[in-house]
């Protein structure tokens, strides 16, 4: 029996478990189809809630793989299950027979241009919360010219939607709206700034804190109730719709910039790979575990193991962990195999 | 004006554009803790005069917010200043102060 390791992504949850399993000495070897390792925490610009820099994170997952065989710009062409083990064929050429495969292949961003009455790509001011993030990091976004005096944030953008084919929560947009919030607030002074939601999802350790600041400090005015239509006016700005559905009647607003809070989505690359080897997928897209509870790292095909947004939508830290606990799954695999 | 055996009704959208925030930034100044309301409704749930009464605390300030200053003073006229909605507020909003507070920028008596 070989001691390798496929990991399928290198986003931060490849990177962890890649760390971790190279520590344990397995022959790690980690495929990532972009020309860099980070996946989409390589393209954000600060994490909730705290607002630590996306890429010192990065940095230090990165450092972390030190020794570890990475391919960028790679993907996997084909994979099949051996006797005991799995082959799989690479976009390079290369070959490798892996005892242990791991999916870390992280999530797609909902198509905010499928929700057409929010105008993404049909009105100029129009955003998502992945374009927020590149221009805090770039500071560069053709559509924010002049500083903008009314923002609004529409959570739940292919979120708890029947009809966008979603009707799961994605988990992480709420508190990313309210730090986007929070820093559109800092960058824009003077603008106001209106969050659109159904329900504030705050679960985690210091996200009502976020919550609260965002209202006190920020004052950011929240608005219950879903963003129904985006119109555009001579002026190309924004005039947005809604229900106050606290005080029971239609709202409107009109605004110079509209932040889409796009949720999650399973990778559509990852799920191509998983259908060669026939991988289950729940009704929400995601890949089914072997239970919910306690064998969330398991596939039901043996030797296939998932970490990350892969199974359903986390935030970095539940990611970070199911990384950690693939490890440990993949080394007791392979020691109950011996 | 004519006449015509019908009349249009008056619009109840809320426009956020043309609200006058003036009295509200006024407010916020000087009770800086009724940006913290979430809206749970504890204090309208506990108020005395509520019962009897058209008295929310959590609704005047929504309508504050919306500029619907008629509206939100509708909302706390009927106050009796006990105090019951600063003991259950989850925020600690001082609500009795608050209500002064508004009653003086906003009331015109």
């Amino acid at each position: 029996m070989n001691n390798n390791v496929i990991i399928i992504g290198g986003g931060p949850c490849g990177l962890e478990a890649s760390a971790q399993l190279h520590q344990m000495g397995y022959n790690v070897i980690l495929v990532e189809r972009e020309p860099q390792l980070g996946g989409h925490l390589a393209k954000w610009d600060r994490l909730f809630p705290e607002g630590i820099k996306a890429k010192e994170v990065l940095d230090q997952l990165i450092a972390n793989i030190n020794g570890v065989k990475y391919f960028l710009n790679t993907e996997v062409k084909s994979i099949n299950q051996l006797d005991k083990e799995y082959n799989v064929i690479l976009s390079n050429g290369i070959t490798i027979l892996a005892t242990a495969v791991l999916m870390a292949s992280g999530f797609d961003l909902f198509p905010a241009e499928k929700k057409e009455e929010y105008g993404y790509g049909i009105y100029d001011k129009v955003i998502t919360n992945a374009d927020l993030e590149n221009y805090f990091n770039t500071g560069k976004d053709r559509r924010i010219t002049a500083a903008p005096k009314r923002i609004g944030f529409v959570h739940c953008v292919g979120s708890r939607d029947e009809k966008a084919g979603n009707r799961y929560c994605s988990k992480v947009c709420c508190a990313t709206a309210v730090k986007q919030a929070c820093e559109a607030k800092e960058a824009f002074p003077d603008a106001e700034v209106f969050c659109f939601y159904m329900d504030l999802r705050m679960f985690g350790r210091g996200y009502e804190d976020l919550y609260l600041r965002a209202q006190k400090e920020y004052g950011v005015r929240f608005i219950r109730g879903r963003v129904s239509e985006v119109a555009e006016d001579i002026n190309s700005q924004l005039i947005v719709k809604a229900e106050d559905t606290l005080s029971g009647k239609p709202i409107k607003v009109t605004l110079d910039l509209l932040v889409l809070m796009a949720g999650m989505t399973n990778c559509q690359a990852g799920v191509k790979v998983a259908n060669m080897l026939s991988l289950k997928k729940d009704d929400d897209g995601f890949f089914t575990c072997k239970d919910s509870i306690l064998h969330l790292q398991q596939s039901d095909k043996k030797g296939i193991f998932y970490a990350g947004a892969c199974t359903g939508p986390k935030t970095l830290p539940d990611t970070l962990h199911e990384a950690r606990a693939a490890a440990i799954a993949i080394h007791n695999y392979f020691k109950e195999r011996k | 004006m004519a006449n015509f055996g019908y009349s249009l009704t008056k619009s109840s959208r809320i426009d956020l554009n043309n609200r006058n925030i003036e009295k509200w930034n006024r407010l916020v100044e000087l009770e800086p803790d009724v940006l913290k309301c979430m809206a749970c409704g504890s204090c309208t749930a506990s108020c005395t005069a509520g019962k009897f009464t058209k008295t929310s605390l959590r609704s005047a300030i929504l309508y504050l917010q919306n500029g619907q200053e008629k509206e939100a003073l509708e909302y706390i006229q009927s106050c009796l200043l006990c105090g019951k909605c600063f003991m259950v507020c989850p925020r600690a909003i001082n609500t009795r102060h608050l209500l002064l507070s508004i009653s003086k920028i906003y009331s015109n008596r």
